[in-house]
Order: structure tokens, then C-alpha cells, then sequence
């Protein structure tokens, strides 16, 4: 039995959690960054890749990894979700039958039923991520989930099985899957945006529809790539002086240069945090009791490994409160 | 663009497609927007998710495959002259889409009847994903054939590969004409053959039970009546990819997993033997963010911050906001230290984007012609008039745009 927990709990005091949020949002380097957090603070954990791009690793700076997990760094683990071996080993498990020479056929069928029947691909992704948190081997398993579209067919498939399949041994197991899945102590979604129109608009789509069709707990809203504040309001006013073609001159001899494009650059910047700023407040705002995590746009510190490094210390500097319950 | 002209004149067609989140839509609205005022088509943009105040904007209420006009008072209004071509927009609604093609295969209405009530029927129209693919292409076809619009500009929708897409008619195909279709079909169909998979069948039995079986079954026996239309519409669907009057233009932008996308797309492109029209890339740094002097000074300007400070106050205490100012001489200097360190740090945080950006485009294995810049806008694009100025930009390119 997994021991009960207070809904207080941090996002990663629980044992799984899904990070999702539209493509191109960072929902991948995100799922990395709470990944190094939880291992360094000791939580055996495992990130489980279910779209498969491999993203996570190059994140990680690490070879992909397949079905199997491997161990990358000291108390983190990395796994591709892949149906066909989840199905395999969920009939090696179940069934006891003796493999391969039986499942060639079976398992080619179960991709094509898969193919047909959508809840049977999400029941098998589902059912491997419940497994390991039965199993218990680890404290913590983070999923890169699909994005948005396809996140809450998967959150809901047990459901979704039980109206499908009214029978059979897949509808027994069901019922302890949702117990997983559906105790907010112990499952948590991430959702992930970027302050822009469609990200957000979909990050709050998304939102209502975890809470109406399925469930599942939404733990947070994070907002990645947020541009940072440029001026305080007071070096505001103080930098639009600066743009009088008088001043200007007085600052391009001094500097002994042209000064215009650099105010150009900052006018640029400004815009673009401008732009971004009504989106995050909507977000904030139609969020509710939904806690909202704001992570910076990180500057000149590339892809890979620093960005992961920078966001996890990002997010333990700001958000630790929301990661932890002590 | 620099053959955008070119290419809305030989194409029937234009598939827009890409990686997520790069504003595919907007690209894909934008150039139907650009096709009705640099030609007199009737043109058509089919969407599949476009941001509310976007389809709000543009006409676009609910879900409908079918085209609905711009008119054309707003059209002028956006591009600031009279618009010669027509523009229509439309919203790929995958769930009726399908239910059309089981109408118009369906052998008798009773058939008709029991697919559009089958469980898993169900569960493919409206949550298959990779259906909507193939459903995409399948609306663009019925249009095309229709012969109603002059040129279709087609917005592919979000799918785990931009690949996925090109290949949905054949897998369509495969799927229907699959041998494990008759395999599944076997128990409703006879049973003797029954005896030689049993063993497979009581596996399958003991998992799922035997009702979801026996759905799937009654589905792919319902489907086999349209089976021989479907592989050949699957056929033709595919078809239209491969017309000469079939252009594709990739959306990116300039960062590297969507731009590692795109050139897999591309190359997958060139595979198939289909044309690249155009490569856009959206939401480029302007390129004053590498300008080497610029970039120069701002590490001067990093490096000696304080001194310069110093020195325009004292140069500059004529100036009337220094002059007239309420804050005493130290807090005065404090403020120009901060906001010229800021100004210098935040240059140079852009220039190493842009530096980036610009490598990222450079390595494209394209001809640089086919390849157009459209900034990061100071805007969003909600309405029409921010779409025209992007189609601008889409018939322009943008080296160096103002922000």
C-alpha cells in the first residue's frame, strides 16, 4: 500500500507525474530539470519518455534510452515508452506465457487493434507507468507525456476501457489503475505553456479538461521561457529619456559609437515582454487554486545540460515551495 | 518570398507544414491572405486549430469543412488597397469529415447505419489522432476535385512527426487492405478457420474479452463492404501530393529541434520526389542583433558602464530630463549605471540568440532563395490587419525589420 499523503504534498513528493503542455514549449527540458532536482535530493526517479524523440537525453547530454530503463546519473533513471514492449512484457507478467514465439503474431495484431481502438495503446502506456509505481523500485516517475492533444485520451483510458471492454482480465486491472492514477497524493499533472496566445489558450483548454474528463490532479501550471523584466520603473522612464535624439548624441560621444541600435535592441526586448505579459496574467488569473510557476527565458546558456542545469535551479531558487513539502 | 509570386501562380495546392508551435497557422492564413492580393484567385485556407481570436477574425465560427468568405471591405482594410482575389477559410472538422466518407462508401443505409453506431468506429473518427491526417488530406481532395476554389492553402495538423502527414493516404490504405484485417475478422466470418487460431483468439479472449473482439471484428467486417473505395480514394488521396500543381511550404523557427524537424521534412520531401515551394522561418531576431559594431559596444559598454555614466551625466546635464530632475546627483548616477548595464546585457543576451538563429539557418541544406525570414512581431496576430502584415512580410522577406 502506498503510504497516504496530505494534499499539501509537494509536486515531487508524489510518485507520478505527467509534464505536458503544447509542442515547442520546453515541456521536454522542464521534465528534465524536475528530474535532476528529485535525484540530487536523493528520490530514486525515473523519467519515462512516451513520445519517444529521444529529447530528454539529448537534454541530459546521455545516450537514448530504450523499454528498458538505464541508469544515466545517480538516482536517475531513463525509459522510451514503446506499446509493443509494454505489451510483451505486460503478457510475460500476466499470462506467464512462455514469450516470443507465441506474441510475433499476438503482439503485430495488438499494434493493428492498438491502431483501431485508441484506448488500447493508451491503456498499455498507462498501464506500464502504474506498473513501476506499483512495483515501487522507484520514489518517482516523471513522464515527458504527448502534448496536448492526446494527454487527457491517455489520463482518461481506463475509463475509456472499462465503456470498451466490458469484459476480460484488462478490466480487472483497470480498477487498480485508477487508484493510481486518480489519488491526487500520488498523481499529478504538469501542464506547460509559453506566454503567447495559443500555448496558453491551450495550457487553460487543457486544464478544464483534465479537471472535467478524467480525474487526475493538475499540480501546477508552469509558464517556461517568460521573458525577464527589463527596467524597474523608474530606469523605465530614465531609459525612454535616453531615446531623445538629444540625449542620444550626448551618449553616442561619450560611448564613441552609435548607441541607437543598442536602444533598439532594449525597445525590441521591451516589446516582446510587453507582448508576452497578458497572456501570463490570464493564465494567472483563470488558474484558481491551480498554483501558476513562472520560469525565466534563459540567455546564452544553449541546449543540453546547462539549460537543464539552469532551469532546475531556476526552479528550486523560485518554486521550491511548490516542489517540496518541507 | 522571392518566388512567392511564382508559386501561388503554378500551385493548385499548398501544404503548409512543420513542427508544433512554430505558428504554422498564422504562416498558413497569412499566405492565403498574400495568394488573394497578388492574384485574382479564389482562394481557400483550411485550418485545423487556429487561435481563437484568430478564426474569431476571421469569420470562423464552430467547426466547418466548408468555406466561408472573407469579405472583401476587410480584406482591403488589411493589405490598405483593393484586393483582386477572394479569400474563404475553413475549419477541418475531422469527426463529421469522417461520418461524410462512411455516408458516401456505405453500400446501403443499414450498413451506414451500424458503422456510425460501432463503438470503435467511434473512437477512430473522433480520437484517432493520426486519423485527423488522413482525414485532412481526404477534405483537401474533395475540395480540390469540386474545382471550386483556384488554390487551396491546406494548415496540416499538429501531429508527432510534420512526416506523418504525407504519409497518411498509404497508411490508410495498408491499414484497410492489412491481412490482419481478415485475421480479426475470421471468428464472425467462419468457424472452422476459427479452430486454427484458437490458441491466438483465447489470449486475446482472456484480455480483452470477448465483446471489444467481437466489436472490432463487426467493425472491420462493416468497413470491408467500403473496403475496395476506400484503397482506391486512399490512392487518389495520395495522389494529389505528387500533382506538379502541389506545393509544399515548411514553417520553422529558427531554434534547433523545430529546425531539426524541418530539414528532416524537407529531406523526406526530396525522398518522395516532391517539390519544396518554400521554407519559412518564423519569428526571426532582426539582424541588428549581430551587427559586429553593436555588438562591440555593448561589451565596451558592459566593461565600463560606470564611467560612461559618469560621463553623460556631466556631458549631458544640460539635457532637461537631467536638469529638471527630482533625484540627487548620486541616485541620478545610480539609475544611468543600472539602465546602461541593462541595456548593454540585454543586447547581448539577443545577440547570442540571433547569433544561433542565423547558424541554425545557415546550415539548412536549402538554396538560400527558398528560404524566407518573418520577425519576431512586436504584435500578435489576431485580426486581419496583423495577418496582412505578415503577408507582407511572407511577400517581402524581412532581412532587417523595424521593431
Amino acid at each position: 500500500m502506498p503510504r497516504s499523503r496530505s494534499q499539501s504534498d509537494g509536486l515531487l513528493d508524489r510518485s507520478l507525474v505527467f509534464v505536458t503542455g503544447k509542442g515547442g514549449v520546453g515541456k521536454s527540458s522542464v521534465t528534465a530539470a524536475l528530474g535532476l532536482l528529485a535525484s540530487k535530493a536523493g528520490k530514486r526517479t525515473l523519467i519515462c519518455e512516451v513520445d519517444a524523440k529521444g529529447d530528454v537525453a539529448r537534454l541530459l547530454d546521455c545516450e537514448p534510452s530504450g523499454f528498458e530503463a538505464t541508469e544515466i546519473r545517480e538516482n536517475l533513471w531513463l525509459m522510451s515508452m514503446n506499446t509493443e514492449e509494454a505489451l510483451r512484457e505486460y503478457l510475460r507478467i500476466y499470462l506467464r506465457l512462455p514469450v516470443v514465439a507465441k506474441l510475433g503474431p499476438l503482439a503485430k495484431t495488438f499494434d493493428f487493434v492498438a491502431n483501431a481502438a485508441p484506448g488500447v495503446q493508451e491503456i498499455l502506456v498507462v498501464g506500464k507507468l502504474c506498473y513501476e509505481v506499483k512495483e515501487a523500485k522507484y520514489d518517482l516517475i516523471l513522464v515527458d507525456a504527448t502534448s496536448t492533444g492526446h494527454i487527457v485520451s491517455q489520463l482518461a483510458s481506463p475509463k475509456g476501457i472499462s465503456e470498451l471492454v466490458r469484459l476480460g482480465m484488462v478490466k480487472d486491472q483497470v480498477a487498480w489503475m485508477e487508484d493510481i492514477l486518480y489519488d491526487e497524493a500520488q498523481t499529478s499533472v504538469i501542464v506547460v505553456a509559453t506566454p503567447a496566445e495559443t500555448p496558453i489558450n491551450e495550457a487553460l483548454e487543457l486544464a478544464g479538461r483534465i479537471d472535467v474528463e478524467t480525474e487526475v490532479h493538475l499540480g501546477a501550471l508552469i509558464v517556461n521561457k517568460v521573458m525577464p523584466e527589463l527596467f524597474s520603473r523608474s530606469e523605465e522612464e530614465f531609459f525612454t529619456s535616453l531615446q531623445d535624439p538629444k540625449a542620444s548624441k550626448v551618449l553616442d560621444k561619450v560611448v564613441a559609437g552609435d548607441i541607437g541600435t543598442l536602444l533598439k535592441g532594449s525597445n525590441a526586448a521591451l516589446d516582446m515582454r510587453r507582448c508576452a505579459a497578458p497572456y501570463v496574467e490570464r493564465l494567472m488569473s483563470s488558474a484558481g487554486d491551480t498554483p501558476v510557476a513562472l520560469l525565466p527565458l534563459m540567455f546564452g546558456v544553449g541546449t543540453g545540460m546547462k539549460l537543464v542545469r539552469a532551469l532546475s535551479e531556476a526552479l528550486s531558487a523560485e518554486w521550491d515551495e511548490l516542489l517540496w513539502r518541507d | 518570398m522571392a518566388g512567392l509570386e511564382a508559386l501561388i501562380d503554378e500551385s493548385k495546392i499548398i501544404i503548409v507544414a512543420g513542427p508544433g508551435g512554430v505558428g504554422k497557422t498564422t504562416v498558413a492564413a497569412a499566405l492565403g491572405l498574400a495568394a488573394a492580393d497578388l492574384s485574382a484567385k479564389k482562394v481557400l485556407v483550411i485550418t485545423v486549430d487556429p487561435a481563437k481570436r484568430l478564426a474569431d477574425s476571421l469569420g470562423l465560427v464552430g467547426l466547418s469543412s466548408k468555406g466561408s468568405r472573407v469579405s472583401s471591405a476587410e480584406l482591403d482594410k488589411a493589405v490598405g488597397h483593393k484586393v483582386e482575389g477572394k479569400l474563404y477559410v475553413a475549419m477541418l472538422d475531422a469527426k463529421s469529415s469522417w461520418d461524410e466518407l462512411v455516408n458516401r462508401h456505405a453500400p446501403d443505409a443499414v450498413t451506414r447505419q451500424k458503422i456510425l453506431s460501432n463503438p470503435i468506429y467511434k473512437n477512430i473518427s473522433s480520437r484517432f489522432v493520426q486519423s485527423h491526417d488522413y482525414i485532412a488530406m481526404e477534405t483537401l481532395y474533395e475540395l480540390y476535385r469540386s474545382e471550386q476554389y483556384d488554390l487551396i492553402v491546406v494548415d496540416t495538423p499538429p501531429s508527432r512527426h510534420a512526416i506523418d502527414f504525407l504519409d497518411a493516404p498509404s497508411k490508410m490504405a495498408d491499414f484497410f487492405s492489412s491481412r490482419l484485417l481478415k485475421w480479426l475478422t475470421i471468428p464472425a466470418r467462419n468457424r472452422l478457420l476459427m479452430g486454427m487460431f484458437r490458441p491466438f483468439y483465447q489470449v486475446a479472449d482472456k484480455i480483452l474479452g470477448a465483446q471489444f473482439l467481437s466489436d472490432v471484428a463487426e467493425f472491420f467486417l462493416l468497413f470491408e463492404s467500403m473496403y475496395a473505395g476506400f484503397v482506391e480514394r486512399a490512392k487518389s488521396v495520395a495522389g494529389i501530393l505528387e500533382n506538379s500543381s502541389t506545393s509544399f511550404v515548411v514553417v520553422a523557427s529558427p531554434e534547433s529541434v523545430p529546425m531539426t524537424e524541418a530539414e528532416y521534412f524537407v529531406s523526406a520531401l526530396e525522398a518522395r520526389h516532391l517539390s519544396l515551394g518554400q521554407m519559412v522561418v518564423n519569428r526571426a531576431l532582426p539582424a541588428y542583433f549581430r551587427d559586429p559594431a553593436a555588438i562591440l559596444l555593448a561589451h565596451k559598454l558592459q566593461d565600463a558602464y560606470e564611467k560612461f555614466a559618469k560621463e553623460f551625466l556631466q556631458k549631458g546635464s544640460s539635457l532637461q530630463f537631467i536638469k529638471e530632475s527630482e533625484y540627487s546627483q548620486a541616485r541620478l548616477e545610480a539609475l544611468a549605471e543600472r539602465v546602461l548595464l541593462e541595456v548593454a546585457d540585454s543586447f547581448l543576451n539577443f545577440s547570442g540568440v540571433s547569433i544561433d538563429e542565423a547558424d541554425e539557418i545557415a546550415k539548412l541544406p536549402i538554396d538560400e532563395e527558398l528560404v524566407t525570414l518573418v520577425p519576431h512581431l512586436n504584435f500578435d496576430v489576431s485580426d486581419l490587419i496583423s495577418l496582412g502584415k505578415v503577408a507582407g512580410y511572407l511577400a517581402s522577406g524581412a532581412e532587417a525589420p523595424t521593431m
